[in-house]
């Protein structure tokens, strides 16, 4: 029953994610996928709880790479992502309904 | 917190991601609108710091505690100090290097879940494996795309078939997935096997795709990546993972179709089509002195191509009514941003109406020029899209073409053998003048010659774009 209660969350959050991003302006396209690319830095959580657990000593490496590297995910993506929408900013300021007609 | 008993920990725990996975939400839809991005990665920002902070009071983390924070700083004090001094121009491929190391973590928990003492053998564990083996494609993948868009790697080895190597190591590793998805026992050597044919195929996916496809590669591979991520969250029951990864999974998928049309480009000729790829090895990039080196087919093209100096192209342009820019990856490259929004201002100075059209896949992102153009600042209202501007060309004096080949190539719309043939273009053509800011004489990013220089009413301007558009400035400046 619970794992049948995952596929309920999975479903719906494929649908919302495909529903969130279904109207999007072309001058979006890069900077959402560095911030969705950003937002699967979650993997950092899971990557601490599995090295947490390891025991063997390929797990412990594995686990090693999987924090460290789940570490860059999330950071670099963020830094990445903000540095693109930070030149957003400045125009669009003076200019909110842009939003309304792209 | 008050309460430490391990199952009261986990329901703080999971709350906090709960509020991680709506922040991720509202974040990533905020990000799809241009006037409310900035705030969404801030959100989703503040989301995965939350996160990560209570993960460290996980009741499941038992040991390692140390190595966890040393992987922790390692991995973000590289990843910080390589995304804040990379140049803005380089952006694309570092969006590759941090998905491949969201891909590449999302198989290393695999690993871990698949080694563990008393497997249970149930969907969960399936799920795990799947996760595994679209996590290291998209690892392998992403760094492939990574090298070669940061050019590292140019000259890549040619296999015919390889997609039917690639579809035949696909096939074996799902069959070994199919074993080790429903087996009580690990086995360590058909996990080998099983990661290295995904990591394999992973590279031979991208190998193949020409570099103009790159975006919507990446685009793929980082839906993959997320996709895992959401499947190995399942396996993990965590309920951040599984949302965040999933949502991304999807809205991936979504925004790679998104490219794709807007390149007119369905994906599956984009993964299995090699015309691009030989064309690119053959030719090599835009190199200024491509002619020395070796006499071509398009060596006699550059010799009907009439070139024009900057004193006569500023004349031009000074003197025209309406005036139109179409910058490429060339001004990128040269960071001549700064420099054509001078020239626009001068120009507009004299009465000219000057805006510029961006061709959706312009540069090597889409968005690209749109960022670069920002960083300018060039207003909004001067940015006029493809299909706006097609219209109007013929009611243009002068086109001025800044470092960009491919999007501007009548062969796209006219030659049916083009294999750049059914891609929408910029038709600058149309224009009564076309002056194309070039750095060499070589040819775009997909190799193919380009009819437009040949054209009559079209003049190249040989040089760096930046200095260029600098000696377009000063001579403009001369005819007042």
């Amino acid at each position: 029953m619970e794992s049948l209660f995952a596929f309920y969350v999975v479903m719906l959050a494929a649908f919302a994610g495909y529903e969130v991003i279904s109207r999007v302006p072309t001058v979006l396209h890069t900077p959402l996928m560095s911030g969705s690319n950003f937002i699967h830095g979650i993997v950092v959580v899971g990557a601490m709880v599995v090295l947490g657990q390891a025991e063997s000593t390929l797990q412990l490496v594995a686990g090693f790479l999987a924090v460290m590297m789940a570490a860059a995910n999330a950071v670099g993506g963020y830094i990445v992502t903000e540095r693109m929408l930070e030149m957003f900013r400045a125009n669009v300021d003076e200019d909110e309904e842009y939003s309304q007609d792209s | 917190m008050i309460d430490l008993s391990a199952s009261g920990l986990m329901s703080f725990i999971n709350l906090a991601y709960f509020f991680a996975a709506v922040m991720f939400m509202f974040g990533l839809k905020a990000m799809s609108t241009p006037a409310r991005a900035r705030r969404g990665i801030v959100w989703a920002g503040f989301g995965m710091l939350l996160a990560t902070i209570v993960t460290f009071f996980h009741p499941a983390i038992d040991d390692n505690f140390l190595l966890i924070v040393v992987a922790l700083l390692l991995g973000a004090g590289t990843a910080w100090h390589f995304a804040r001094s990379v140049q803005i121009n380089d952006m694309p491929q570092m969006i590759a290097l941090y998905n491949a190391m969201g891909g590449g973590a999302a198989a290393c928990i695999a690993i871990i879940e698949l080694t563990r003492t008393g497997l249970s053998g149930d969907l969960l564990q399936g799920l795990a494996v799947i996760g595994g083996l679209l996590g290291s494609i998209a690892f392998t993948g992403s760094m492939l795309a990574y090298l070669k868009l940061r050019g590292t790697l140019q000259r890549v080895p040619r296999y015919s078939n390889l997609q039917v190597i690639n579809v035949g190591l696909l096939l074996i590793a799902l069959l070994i997935a199919l074993i080790l998805s429903f087996s009580a026992n690990s086995h360590p050597a058909l996990l080998f096997i099983f990661f290295l044919f995904a990591l394999i195929s992973g590279i031979l996916i991208t190998l193949p795709v020409g570099s103009s496809d790159m975006p919507v590669i990446i685009s793929l591979f980082n839906a993959m990546a997320g996709l895992a991520v959401g499947l190995e969250g399942v396996a993990l029951e965590n309920p951040a993972m599984m949302v965040a990864g999933v949502v991304v999974g999807a809205s991936g998928w979504m925004l790679t179709s998104l490219m794709a049309r807007a390149m007119n480009r369905p994906i599956a000729n984009i993964l299995f089509s090699d015309s691009a790829f030989f064309k690119q090895v053959e030719t090599g990039a835009d190199t200024p002195d491509s002619t020395l080196a070796h006499k071509s087919v398009w060596d006699q093209v550059s010799e009907e191509a009439l070139s024009i100096d900057a004193h006569d192209a500023a004349a031009d342009l000074a003197f025209a009514e309406r005036v139109v820019v179409v910058p490429g990856y060339g001004m990128a490259l040269s960071h001549a941003q700064q420099k054509l929004w001078e020239l626009t201002e001068l120009l507009e100075r004299r009465g000219v109406k000057v805006s510029f059209a961006i061709h959706p896949v312009a540069g090597r992102m889409p968005g690209h020029m749109n960022v670069l153009l920002a960083e300018a600042g060039v207003p909004y209202e001067k940015i006029v899209d493809i299909d706006d501007i097609n219209a109007e060309f013929s009611s243009v004096d002068v086109v001025l073409v800044v470092g960009a080949n491919d999007i501007v190539n009548p062969a796209a719309r006219d030659d049916a053998d083009s294999s750049i043939y059914g891609m929408p273009i910029l038709d600058v053509d149309k224009a009564s003048h076309v002056i194309v800011v070039k750095r060499g004489q070589g040819t775009g990013f997909s190799g193919i010659e380009n009819s437009l220089f040949v054209a009559v009413n079209c003049r190249l301007l040989y040089g760096d774009a930046q200095k260029m558009v600098q000696s377009l400035i000063s001579e403009v400046r001369e005819i007042q």
